[in-house]
């Protein structure tokens, strides 16, 4: 258990020292956004009613930006040869590698949702629930993304292969992420959504590590 | 440092297929404590391959590796914790120190964090505050070798190691394996230059070698 806690400090650590990948992801997510009521028009009334849905879409894409180098970094220098043969199971090498992946990337997103939620014009009401579905969200997408980080190891033109392995599993996040402020802003109960948003992480957090940490060794063969 | 006398770590018949071709087959190896064997052979004979068997990194297509009688695959976290693997590449973080990336490596495996002493087995103790994107290969190959004397480990699995290496840091390495064994432990090394280690056994890859042919397989 240490020795994860170990693989998520150095991670954090080299993610500090770099900054530039979680810095891109946060940047590329207020751009997206920002882009918006240029693209759509100054109307606050549309803006506001889809705030939701444009907030969701960018953090989903914002997310994938950096997935790719989830491992392959690790992957390219051997150290992913020498943490699969360190001591610890390679499903917490896994699980460590993706909560300092959400640290860095993840909520850094939650943290400027609210401002783009002003931006855009929606009712405030729906400001807490946004928080709460992206902090149940965001790692779940993170989770999801790690195993198809870990299956486009060695490939060419693995971004993009990546957007495409995982996107369409994200859907559900973005349905009920969605869901819930939309239902929070029209004074319906968004506990319903927040729960299936719980149940989706926990799915993940309890799927996604084997399946990542099994991908990862048939690409280390 | 008697050759074979209660050899811990053995493997049976071992055969290796990569991308469809049989690499190796009917291999047989023993190593016991303070044993050191050079692998030998060709380009592409298997090698690394071979060391890659024995990491555990790698299943075999046919036969076992075992360790004191138990097949490695039963329990890959026990075996990992007695074993380090120095492969071709060299996992030195370009955005960490020296001494930082191998306090993480020694951290991993039950280590007592002596990284400078460590550093000083490989003369590279003025290196320690050094960031990873400013050592020349020989300089990452020294750093890498650093994780032998940082952390304890029964078997070594070596692959290439002197690539890069000048003479001085060879010698180290040298001295490093041989004190090593002298503790009881055991050495594995794929070479292609001639190594000066005392009674090392010799293993020769190329007369496991089977003809190059796609359709054969390891029955």
């Amino acid at each position: 258990m240490r020795w994860a806690f170990e693989i998520m400090r150095r991670d954090l650590r080299l993610a500090l020292r770099q900054g530039v990948d979680s810095l891109m992801a946060v940047v590329f997510f207020v751009l997206a956004v920002v882009l918006f009521p240029l693209g759509v028009g100054p109307e606050a009334n549309i803006l506001a009613r889809i705030a939701a849905g444009v907030i969701w879409v960018a953090a989903l894409l914002a997310s994938m930006l950096s997935l790719e180098r989830l491992f392959q970094t690790d992957y390219d220098d051997g150290s992913l040869e020498l943490l699969a043969l360190s001591p610890v199971a390679l499903e917490l090498v896994v699980l460590a590698k993706v909560v300092a992946h959400w640290l860095t990337t993840g909520v850094p997103l939650i943290v400027a949702a609210p401002v783009l939620a002003v931006l855009l014009d929606m009712d405030a009401q729906g400001f807490v629930v946004l928080i709460v579905a992206l902090a149940l969200g965001t790692p779940t997408m993170s989770l999801i993304g790690s195993v198809g980080a870990a299956l486009i190891l060695g490939a060419r033109r693995g971004g993009v292969l990546l957007s495409l392995l995982v996107l369409p599993l994200f859907i559900p996040v973005l349905i009920f992420g969605v869901a819930a402020v939309d239902a929070a802003i029209g004074g319906f109960a968004a506990r319903p959504h927040l729960m299936i948003l719980s149940g989706l992480l926990i799915g993940a957090v309890a799927l996604c590590p084997w399946a990542s940490a099994a991908s990862l060794r048939q690409s280390l063969e | 440092m008697s050759s074979s006398s209660g050899a811990l770590f053995t493997g049976h018949d071992l055969a290796c297929i990569r991308g469809e071709r049989l690499v190796f087959a009917g291999l047989d190896f023993s190593i016991g404590a303070g044993d050191a064997v050079l692998l030998v052979g060709a380009n592409g004979s298997g090698k690394s391959s071979l060391l890659r068997l024995m990491a555990g990194l790698l299943r075999p297509a046919g036969g076992a590796v075992r360790w004191g009688g138990g097949s490695i695959a039963i329990d890959p976290e026990a075996h990992n914790a007695r074993l380090h693997y120095v492969g071709h590449l060299d996992p030195v973080k370009a955005a960490l120190t020296v001494a930082e990336n191998l306090a993480f490596w020694a951290g991993l495996g039950n280590g007592s964090g002596v990284v400078t002493e460590a550093l000083e087995t490989f003369d590279s103790a003025s290196l320690a505050d050094v960031p990873g994107r400013f050592l020349s290969a020989g300089q990452k190959r020294r750093a890498n070798l650093a994780r032998l004397a940082a952390s304890v480990a029964s078997l070594w699995l070596l692959d290439e190691p002197t690539t890069a290496l000048d003479a001085r840091a060879t010698s180290c390495l040298m001295e490093a394996i041989a004190r090593h064994r002298v503790d009881g432990g055991m050495v594995a090394i794929s070479t292609h230059v001639e190594l000066a280690l005392d009674g090392a056994r010799r293993l020769d890859l190329d007369t496991f070698a089977r003809q190059p042919n796609p359709v054969e397989r390891a029955s």
